[in-house]
Parts: structure tokens; sequence; C-alpha cells
């Protein structure tokens, strides 16, 4: 267990691990010795910052799930970036489905239903990128664009024709789980705490998702074919493993993982749908899954700090959260918008293997055919 | 070698076995070619059978069908004395047989562990695996052969000796009774190859049969316990490693006929045109495969490489054309420099290139016959001028080169995909060849295609000899460059290891030196 | 066992061939394209007989795609009687309304370039997604130096305010090709987040240091009179920029099929190894076409900026840029057809809004219909190339035998 452990940390650069190192010895310094700028910082780290890690982990989720069914496809070989007409359809769907249900089986059970019908609704659409990609053998990457842009329509289209002419308004949203207040006083433990268990099922469930899933691509059966099947499909397929039904069935399973995500955001986010409300969120999932090396956890861990730094936006707006000094006047004088590049902006330089090489699956990206034997 | 391996006797008390392989008259046709005729193999429990053939004998055919990867057209397979069929990979793991390919078959950024048990994992319980348990067994499996490995290691910094044993591990861990080796020794050092001879026989000694697919003849030797050599999709005989000599294999795999010799004169060869002086060219993976390699090649004569493929002839080819660095060494033409120069400085120098896979390198398949006829020549008038492109003078040229070079298509504007493979290599032959040359590099010109076609472009090559080009020829299959060449050197493991002249060159005996590298008389009867 | 992804930068870059169909003649194309165009509508027509049922009060109208079909060309191009037009410029028993012809023209105008910026891409075997923040810096570049070319008259204040708008496209397709051509990095991923980049980059300037103070809207200030694109036609809302786009479209396909650098980029597109041994240099080539690209992409977005908005309105919502992938892959890559889509989904754009009046079916059954068509696009492709490969393995196993 333990070389797996370290394996899966060595398998972050020696650079990232060499920037961490240094902004961590600044802290440190920080707290012993009075820097200029940075006095008053830890300060404001420690005792200003943990309240907003509620924020950050409801940014965080949408975020999350698509790096998580962005890491189901493309560990198996597929590329998938559709994810964001995905995450937008089962936000629709599961919003309609509360809305119409809701009368019925009455709240918190219509949202649940809801995000059901939404999982559902997305594993449909996955099965039409997995036909168009794996069976077609099309571009993935056309495939995809064809989801998002399907998705953008019919989710357009029929918000218009059933929800806004009628008034139809969604079902409450989900409960979040309340924490006692002898435990969220707890120093460094509570905030994190807090964050992680006051939230509602959907978010929730994220932590179980990465970690089951981490533990499961790289300590079981099926992990291990999956990875296979991405990496040298054709060695794969020599030892028996039906390549095609595994992708298929990563493709149609990760959709799910794309279905909780757009659900998050019309049953726990908010209880409203607009048009193109994920906003980007599938691609920042997709930065997330390469800034996170294709694991769960790294995805988990990028999805977190894309999200920390998306409701930067907001929480520094607020004096009280905002850094103290020089620093924090200079930090609440940048425009929303930086925050908001950031993600992008990392992800580029990722790319560029400026931090280590960000190295995908070898079969990512390229159909298999089972003809093709030498 | 044991009583039990003695042809024929059974050793008193035992009972004789059946073999545990046999194939009996299995034929194979692929269009054009028949790939095995008629060939009977017996294999015994515990032995090592080799397979002996030449490059394109039938020899991976037969295998493939073994391993369930080809269906043949007629014959039948017996394992232990029953017929069976054999569906797919799948139903020949099950069935106990083992296939080590030429190309592994392993995840780099697996775990030694986690390539072995794929598609057969060992479970702790329905979902995770066991890894202890299977780690164990491995390690099991290693002793037994005589050697350690660590389970967790990333197979992809493993060198390729140890990956080839995983490979066998592999087998051996689904159980397997007959392992096939395909060319096994192709890619291992010396040192390797005595390693893994020294795994086989355990492996034998275990009781598994093993089919050792190979064309080297003093390897062959050593580690058989019986041979039959294939030659043409025929089995042309056994030999008794006891008694064989490299002669006899070598005369047996490569025969005694005379071939289609081509009209040509003799040879007056004129300067040195190209000299590569200690050069050394590295693979993709980084190992030097042209080691430091000298030759010259003079106006008017053609040198052919003769070699087993994958002795660095495709890299030093590369290397020639620019496509490839060169890490050391010099090359030069009429005493020019152009070492690492890029391609088209080389095509203005008038070097012309007919390169080993057309559709990789020589041509550009989607587009017209036309414009893959000036794909060298775009740039220049009257092909294009002030960047604007001339249609029509790349027509009229097509117009020109399409009768002269016999390229059998409708029209020059046709896609290229359309024609066939003797026509795209007759297409290239016309663009590299219809302007003078200093040196030409012939890199296999003649594969897969029909006979009139090869007729053809060796009379084509030479009429370039005869006009004063430098020929420089490569090719594996050494009928080719028996007939065309006027000096032959043979390619081993990156070196020139013997030049001979063309036109007093024996076949065997070439055949002998690209086998075994060694370009020294007659093996001494009787020594190991 | 060579895996190409140094080259090619992975599964991820697009091989022409696989998106054009080798060869196949031109009658078959125009054949396959009408096919996943009719296919698309078939699925619309189902949607608005749907739409229909679900109306309050509604019923199963069979009929209805058809009228719903007429009201988006009356709205598009034609003058059509028994439609409410929202003022028309028809003559005595015309055909063509020159207004509602305005107005197709002027929505298919961006597209065709950013029709264009994709399809070029495609050529070299690049995918170009990034033609959306191109596009946005075009406009942005173009209006914000339109806005300063004071006193300066049409067409030279015009023709400088493209060039800038060029130039910033250019830019925003240099980053991802050098990013490919230099350091491997997948030029798809790249370019998706550039085009965050470029929204939220330039949202926070013309909100911020390059907004104008009086304006009702967070924008940046007007663009001067002599770089606004006149409206030629009385009545008409079309603008220059269609004539720009055709110009365009028009050099670019003298560009790719007539020149040796076209010659260059499709070779490198078709097959980066015999480019190499061609004498091309792949890596040049790549930097070279996105450069282009981007600035094709970018020229669009001056169009719009200079002709219809006249300013770079801070919330931008445009899709121009993912639209322009649908364009080029209906196009099948080529001037031409990209002209011949880009007019099409700009007949569907201009005339949804007539539609929606009309028959109240909401104007988002456009983007569907436009994605339905790009499904039957991307699995006929597939489909078309299998059959010239086979028809090529028998002809040559024909001429081997």
């Amino acid at each position: 267990m333990t070389a797996f452990a370290i394996g899966r940390f060595a398998s972050i650069s020696y650079r990232a691990w060499a920037v961490l190192g240094v902004v961590v010895l600044l802290a440190l310094g920080a707290m012993l010795v009075d820097i200029p700028y940075l006095g008053g910082f830890v300060d404001w780290l420690i005792n200003r910052v943990p309240p907003t890690f509620s924020l950050i982990v409801q940014y965080a989720t949408p975020i999350a799930f698509a790096a998580l069914c962005g890491v189901m496809c493309e560990r198996s070989g597929v590329v998938n970036i559709g994810i964001e007409g995905l995450m937008l359809t089962a936000a629709f769907v599961a919003f309609l489905a509360g809305a119409y249900l809701g009368p019925v089986v009455g709240t918190p059970w219509a949202a649940l239903l809801g995000v059901g019908f939404a999982v559902l609704a997305s594993m449909l659409l996955s099965l039409l990128h997995a036909w168009l990609s794996i069976t077609i053998k099309a571009d993935q990457i056309i495939s995809g664009a064809v989801i998002i842009i399907l998705a953008a329509g019919g989710t357009a289209f029929f918000n218009q024709l059933l929800v806004s002419t009628s008034g139809l308004s969604g079902t409450l949203i989900l409960p979040h789980l309340s924490i006692p207040r002898e435990i969220t006083t707890i120093p460094f433990l509570g905030p994190i705490l807090l964050a992680l268990f006051n939230q509602g099922p959907i978010a929730m469930s994220l932590i179980v998702c990465v970690v089951g899933l981490q533990i499961l691509l790289f300590r079981s059966r099926w992990g291990l074919r999956t990875r296979a099947v991405g990496e040298h499909p054709k060695a794969a397929d020599t030892v028996g493993i039906d390549v095609y039904f595994v992708r298929y069935r990563n493709v149609v399973l990760g959709g799910g993982f794309a279905g909780l995500g757009g659900a998050f955001l019309t049953t726990e986010l908010s209880n409203s749908f607009q048009d193109g409300m994920t906003g980007g969120v599938g691609f920042i999932g997709l930065a997330a899954m390469i800034f996170g090396r294709w694991t769960p956890v790294g995805a988990f861990a990028a999805a977190l700090l894309f999200g920390a730094v998306q409701s930067a936006q907001l929480t520094l707006r607020i004096p009280s959260s905002a850094p103290p000094g020089e620093l924090g006047e200079l930090v609440a004088a940048l425009p929303p918008e930086f925050f908001g590049i950031l993600p992008y902006l990392v992800t580029i330089v990722v790319l560029a293997g400026v931090v280590g090489r960000a190295i995908p699956p070898a079969a990512d990206g390229i159909p298999y055919d089972k003809e093709s034997r030498s | 070698m044991t009583d039990q391996r003695t042809e024929g006797a059974p050793v008193t008390g035992e009972v004789v076995r059946a073999p545990a392989l046999e194939m009996r008259g299995i034929t194979k046709h692929f269009p054009g070619v028949r790939a095995n005729d008629g060939i009977d193999l017996e294999v015994r429990p515990g032995e090592i059978h080799a397979l002996l053939g030449e490059n394109g004998a039938g020899k991976s055919t037969l295998m493939n069908i073994l391993y369930g990867l080809l269906a043949p057209d007629s014959g039948e397979v017996l394992l232990d004395g029953q017929v069976v069929g054999i569906s797919g990979p799948s139903d020949a793991i099950a069935r106990g047989i083992g296939m080590v390919h030429q190309h592994f078959m392993l995840v780099p950024v697996f775990t030694v562990a986690e390539n072995i048990v794929l598609g057969n994992e060992t479970m702790a319980n329905p979902i995770f695996l066991d890894a202890h348990k299977a780690d164990d067994r491995i390690r099991e499996l290693a002793r037994q052969l005589g050697f350690e490995i660590d389970p967790s290691a990333i197979v992809g910094d493993l060198s390729v000796g140890i990956q080839q044993r995983i490979e066998i591990l592999k087998a051996l861990y689904r159980g397997a009774k007959v392992l096939i080796l395909d060319e096994p020794t192709a890619v291992l050092t010396p040192q390797e190859t005595v390693e893994i001879f020294e795994v086989l026989k355990r492996l034998a000694a275990e009781g598994t049969s093993i089919v050792f697919i190979s064309h080297k003849l003093y390897e062959v030797l050593e580690i058989a316990d019986r041979i039959t050599v294939i030659r043409r999709g025929k089995v042309v005989g056994q030999a008794d490693p006891t008694t064989a000599t490299e002669e006899d294999l070598a005369e047996m795999m490569v025969g005694r006929e005379v071939s289609l010799v081509v009209d040509k004169g003799v040879a007056t060869p004129g300067d040195v045109v190209l000299r590569a002086e200690n050069v050394s060219v590295a693979d993709d993976r980084g190992s030097v495969v042209v080691d430091s390699i000298a030759f010259e090649v003079r106006a008017g004569e053609i040198l052919g490489i003769a070699g087993v493929a994958g002795n660095g002839q495709a890299e030093l080819v590369e290397a020639l054309t620019g496509l490839r660095r060169v890490a050391s060494g010099r090359i030069t033409l009429d005493d020019e420099d152009i070492t690492n120069h890029s391609p088209r400085s080389l095509t203005e120098r008038n070097v012309a290139y007919i390169p080993g896979d057309r559709q990789r390198f020589g041509l550009v398949l989607p587009y017209p016959v036309e414009d893959n006829l000036v794909l060298t020549d775009y740039h220049k008038a009257p092909y294009s001028r002030n960047g604007v492109i001339d249609e029509r003078a790349i027509s009229r040229r097509a117009a020109q080169l399409i009768p002269e070079f016999d390229i059998r298509t409708p029209s020059g504007a046709v896609p290229t995909s359309t024609l066939s493979g003797g026509n795209q290599q007759k297409l290239i032959v016309a663009r590299e060849f219809s302007r003078p040359l200093r040196l030409l590099i012939a890199d296999q010109p003649t594969r897969g295609i029909d006979v009139g076609s090869i007729e053809f472009i060796h009379k084509q090559i030479v009429a370039k000899r005869d006009a004063g080009t430098a020929v420089l020829l490569v090719s594996a299959e050494l009928d080719e460059v028996l007939e065309l060449s006027d000096r032959i050197a043979v390619i081993y493991r990156g070196r020139i290891v013997a030049t001979v002249d063309g036109a007093t060159a024996e076949k065997e005996r070439i055949g002998l030196i690209m086998a075994t590298g060694e370009a020294t008389g007659p093996r001494v009867e009787g020594a190991a | 066992m060579t895996t190409e992804r140094g080259a090619t930068g992975g599964g991820m870059s697009v091989d022409p061939t696989t998106l054009l169909g080798t060869g196949g003649g031109l009658g078959r194309q125009v054949l396959v394209t009408s096919i996943a165009v009719l296919g698309g509508l078939l699925v619309g027509a189902l949607l608005i007989i749907l739409s229909g049922a679900l109306q309050p009060g509604g019923t199963l109208d069979f009929g209805l795609p058809l009228v719903a079909y007429r009201a988006l060309l009356d709205g598009a191009l034609l003058c059509e009687e028994g439609f409410q037009d929202v003022g028309i410029l028809c003559e005595e028993g015309g055909v063509l309304d020159l207004r509602a012809l305005g107005n197709t023209l002027n929505a298919s105008t961006p597209l065709i370039m950013t029709g264009l910026a994709v399809a070029f891409g495609f050529r070299a075997g690049l995918f170009n997604i990034g033609a959306q923040g191109q596009f946005l810096l075009g406009a942005f570049a173009s209006t914000l130096i339109g806005a300063n070319l004071v006193g300066v008259p049409f067409p030279a204040a015009a023709a400088i305010a493209i060039l800038a708008g060029a130039l910033g496209g250019a830019l925003w397709g240099f980053i991802p090709g050098a990013l490919k051509a230099w350091r491997g990095a997948h030029e798809v991923v790249t370019t998706i987040m550039l085009n965050f980049v470029a929204a939220l980059s330039l949202r926070y300037l013309a909100n911020g240091p390059f907004r104008d103070p009086g304006a009702t809207f967070s924008r940046t200030p007007d663009i001067q009179p002599g770089a606004v694109l006149p409206t030629p036609i009385d009545g008409s809302p079309m603008h220059w920029g269609i004539v720009v786009a055709i110009l365009v479209a028009v050099a670019v396909w003298f560009l790719l099929f007539k020149t040796t650098l076209g010659f260059e980029i499709r070779t490198v597109g078709a097959n980066p190894h015999a480019a190499r041994y061609a004498g091309i240099r792949p890596r040049l080539i790549t930097i070279l076409t996105m450069t282009l690209a981007g600035s094709m992409a970018g020229i669009g977005g001056a169009a719009e900026g200079l002709g219809i908005t006249k300013n770079y309105p801070a919330e931008y919502g445009t899709s121009y840029g993912f639209d322009g992938i649908a364009v080029a892959l209906l196009g099948r890559a080529h001037p031409i057809g990209v002209v011949g889509a880009a007019l099409l989904f700009g007949v569907m754009r201009a005339g949804a809004g007539s539609m929606q009046r009309q028959t109240d079916i909401p104007i988002d059954i456009i983007t569907i219909v436009q994605g339905m068509i790009l499904l039957f696009v991307a699995a006929e492709v597939v489909i078309r190339r299998l059959l010239p490969a086979a028809r090529a393995r028998r002809v040559s196993a024909a001429a081997a035998a």
C-alpha cells in the first residue's frame, strides 16, 4: 500500500513539488519574520480563509464530476470534449423532472428523482458519443462537438417550450447536512469538516466517488483492464479483452458522473435553470483532469484548486475575507475575470510542458480497429 | 541430450506419448501468394523445436494459425493427439498455447505483475486483484526458470531481454504447455541470448514444448532438439542439430535455384560518389543501430546491401536521405559533406530516393497522380512561378511521364490510392528517375509488387547505372540483391561484415553471412 | 510498431482524409452533404410537430413543419404572402425580400469567416476550435482601432480597422500554433482554453480600461464613421462585410489550391512524412496555418464589429466560433463548401426569428437542426471513407493478379 501511495505522489513532477516547497517555506518564514508584503498574510490564511471552504467545495463539485467523467473516458482511450453538453443536459433534466414531480411526490424526493433522471439522460447522451467514437470511429472531437451543440440547442428549445411559457418553477434544493457546533469550532479541522459535510448529497457523494474511483482504477480488475485498453488496446485484445465493450461501458458510466455534476447545479446549488448555465465548467473539468494527470484524486485536487480560484472572485470582494496589507489591496484590485482566467492559463502552461510533462493514456483519442492485425 | 529426445526410439519402459503439438497439411493462401503449402509439423512434449526459414518463408503465418489469429484454408491442428479448432487467441490460451510475439504486447506504464495478469487476473474477491498472490506466483515461476524478477517494476524501464522473459512468464502464468517464440533473439544482445536460452532449456525440462521461430543458424543449432526448415511456404526438410552444420541449414533455407537474371552488362565504375565514414545512427529508442559503418559507392555501379531486416538498414537509409539524424561520422557526396543535410538539399544535389515504405515517405495517397509526380519539384519552375502553381505544366509533365514509365492509370488526375502497388512504385520511379542523378538510393524497391512491375523497375535501375549514376540498393530480398548488384555488402548489427563481388557471389554463402555475421570460412563439423 | 504521437500530437489531431473522404468526386460529396442537411431538417420537422403539440392548447399538426419552414424562408429570403413581416423590401411581384436577404447575408458573414478559419486548419491536419477566441480578438481589436481613427475617411479607416482585426485574430491563432509546433501541446485543448481566456479578458477590458463612460451598457466606444461598413442597398441592412467575406473565401481558395504554400499545407495535412521528404517543414506550416486561420476568424470579428455592433460589448455572447466548426465540416473544408454551408446556416439564423413569431416555435430549434446535420455529417463521412477504401483494394488486387 505504501509503495502504491508513494508511486502516486511521485507522479507529480519534481518541479511542482519544488514550487509547493517554496510556497510553504515562504509561509513559514512569514510566520516567524515580519516580511512586508506577507505581513499578516499567514494570519489571514489561517483565520479568514477557512470559512470560505464550503464555498470552494461548491464551486469545485461540478468541476470535479466533470473531471471524473473525463478520467473514465480518457483512461480507456476515448476523448470526450462534450462533457459540457452532458452536464447542461443533466442540469435541465434534473430541473424539469424535479419541477414536474414536485407536486406529485413532494421535496426532497422530487429532487432526488430529478437527479436520477439527470444521470440517466447524461448516460444516454454519452451512449451517442460512444457509438460515434467507437463503432462509427468518427473523429472523437467532432463527436464531442455534436454533443455540445445538441445539448445547447435541445435544452434551450425545451426550456423555452416547457418552462418559460408555462411558468414552471423548480423544486426546492436538496438539504444540506448540518454539523453540530462542537465540531465546527475545532481549529483547522473544523472548517474542513464543515466544508466537506455541510453539503447536499451530491457534493458529499463526490468524495466517495473520487476515492472509490481511485481505488478501483488502480486496484481492481475493471481498472486494470480499463487502463490497458487506454494504453495499449492491441495488447489487451490479444489477451482476450473486448476493447469495444470496455470503452462503451466506461464512456457511459463516465456520463453518469457528468450527470451528477450537472444535476448538482439545479438541485443542490440552486433550483432554477438558465440557458447555458454550465458556463464552461465542463471544460474546466477537462483542464482539471489534465492538471491532475488523469487520476481521480489528482483531478479532485485540481478541481478544488480551480474551485478556490473561482470562488476567490467572490470572497476577495468581501473586506473581512480579503488578505490584509498591500498584498490584500493588490489582490482586491484584481478584476474577477483574472480569477476566471487562471484555471485556463494554468492548463495551457501544464500542456506546454513547463511543469512536467502531461502525458495522457497512450491510445487516447485513437479509434481502435480490430482488423489492423500485424 | 537425454534419451527421451532421440528421434524415433522410445526409452525402454516408457510409453510413447503423442506429440504435444501436430500440424498436418496446413495450407493458407493470401491474394497472390501461397504463404503455407501443405506444411506438417510435429513437436514432442518437452522439446525445443526450431522452425527455420527466410523472411517471408511462411513461419509467422503458420504460427498465427496455431495461435488462432488466422484460419487455415485446409489442414488440421492436433493437441495431445486430438484434433482441435482454434477460434482465436483466447481459445488458444485456454488450450495451453502461449505466444511470445516479435513485437511485445506489453503495456509500458504497467508493472510486471499487471502485465502478466492482464486478462487472466488473480482475484482476492470479485472486484479487487490479489496482488500478493499474483506477485508470489510470478516470483515462483521466475525462480523455476532460473531468474529473479521484481513484480512491481515498471515494464517500460526494463531492458528488452527482461521484457521478453516477462512475455514468457505471461504465457506460463496461463498454464501454457506449448510456447511459441517468434524470432525471440532478434532484439537481444549476445549476453541476453545466452540467458534466455538457459530459461528455455529449463522450461523444456519441465515438460513445456517450445516452438522457436528463427532464421539465425548458429542459435538454432545450439538450442534446438529438432529443426524443421521452411522455404517459400513448404517444408524443405528436417535437420538434426547434432549432425547438421550451418552450411547444411543455409543450403536448405535458401536453396540452390538460379534466379531470374536481368541482362546487365559489366559495370564500369568511375569515381567515388557516396562515401560513408564511420557513420553511427540511433533508432527511435536511442539505441545505436548503425555502428560506425563505412562503405563507398562509385558512379556507374550498383552496391547492394544484403541483410536480414532489422540490422540497421532502415535507419541507415533514413540517415542517408536526410530523414534521420546522424549521431556521428560523415557522409560525403562527391567529396562534399552532406551529413545531416535536409531532404530538399539532397534532392537539389541530384540524389534520388525510392523509399521502402512508399505509402509513408514516398507518396501522398489522396493526391492525384500528377501531383505526386512533382512532389519534390513543385516549388520550382515550370511547375510554379512566384509561388503560384501552374497546373497545366504539371499535367503536361504527367502526360509525358505516365507512358514513359508504364504507369497503368486512367489519367493523371485520379487519386494515387487507386493505383496498384506496382504502379505506385513506378510513379515514384518516374518521379525520381526523370532527371540526371548522381546517386540513387533504392530501399526495398520491389516489395509487394507484381512481377511485371518488378522487371520494369529493375531495368530502370540498371539503365541509371549505365548512365553513370551511383546506385545503393538495400533489399531484404536476397535474390534481388544478387541479380542487380555489382558489389554486395552484407550488413549485420549495423556494420558491414563482408563485401563480395556481385558476379561471383554464391547465394548460400551470402545467406550464411547474413544470418551469422561471420565472414570467415565454413564451420568445422561438430563444433557446438 | 510506431506510435506517431510526436509528430501529430496524439490521437486528437485531425486527418483531413478522414473528414473529407478520399476523393469520391464532387457529385458524390454534394449528394452526401445534401442527405445530411435533409436529415437535419427532417429531425427539425419532427421537433416542430412535437412543439406544436406541447403548446398550451396545441395539437399534433403534421402540416406545421411546412408552415414553419416557409416562415423561416420568409424571414430570411423570400416575399411570402400571409406572413406578418417586420418591414419588408419587396418589389411588386418580386421573389426576394431584400431586407430579409440582407439579414441573411449579414448572419452568414461571420460564419463564412469562422468556417474558413476552421477549414483552413483542417487542411493542415489541425483542429482549430479556437475560432471563437480569434473572432473575439478580431472584433475587439477592430472596434478599438476603429474608435480611434478620428477624421479618417472610409474606406481607409475601415481597411485599417479590418487589418487590426486580422492581426488580433492572427495572434490568437499563433499562440496555439506555436505551442503545438514547439512544445507538442494538443491544439484542441489549448484553443478551447484560449477561447475562455479571450472572452474573459476582453470582457474585463471592455468593462474597465476601455469602457465607454457615456454608454448605457458596458462596451467600448463606438467606432468612428469612417470605419463603419456601410449598407449600400437602401432599406436593406446588408453591409459590406459579406463582400469582404466572399473575397477572403476566394483568396483562401486560391491560396490552398493554386499556390505552392497551399500545396505544402495540404501535403502536411495529408501525409506529414512524405511532406518532410518533399522538403516541407511541418512545424513551420503548423504555425503559419494557425496564424492565418486566426486572422480569418479575426476578420470575421472585424466584419461583425464594424458592420453590426460598431463597438465591443463586454458581454459579447456569440457562438460564431463554434458554429464555424459545423460550417467547416458541412462544407467539407473547401472554401466553396464553407460559403455554401455558411449561407445555409445564415438562412436558418435569420429566419428563425420570423419562424418563432409566426408559429411560437423556439428559435433554438435551429441549433438542434445544426447539431443533427453535424451528426449526420460525422457518421456519413466514415461510411463514405470505407467505400473508396474498399474499392481501391479491389482495384489494386485486380491489378496485382
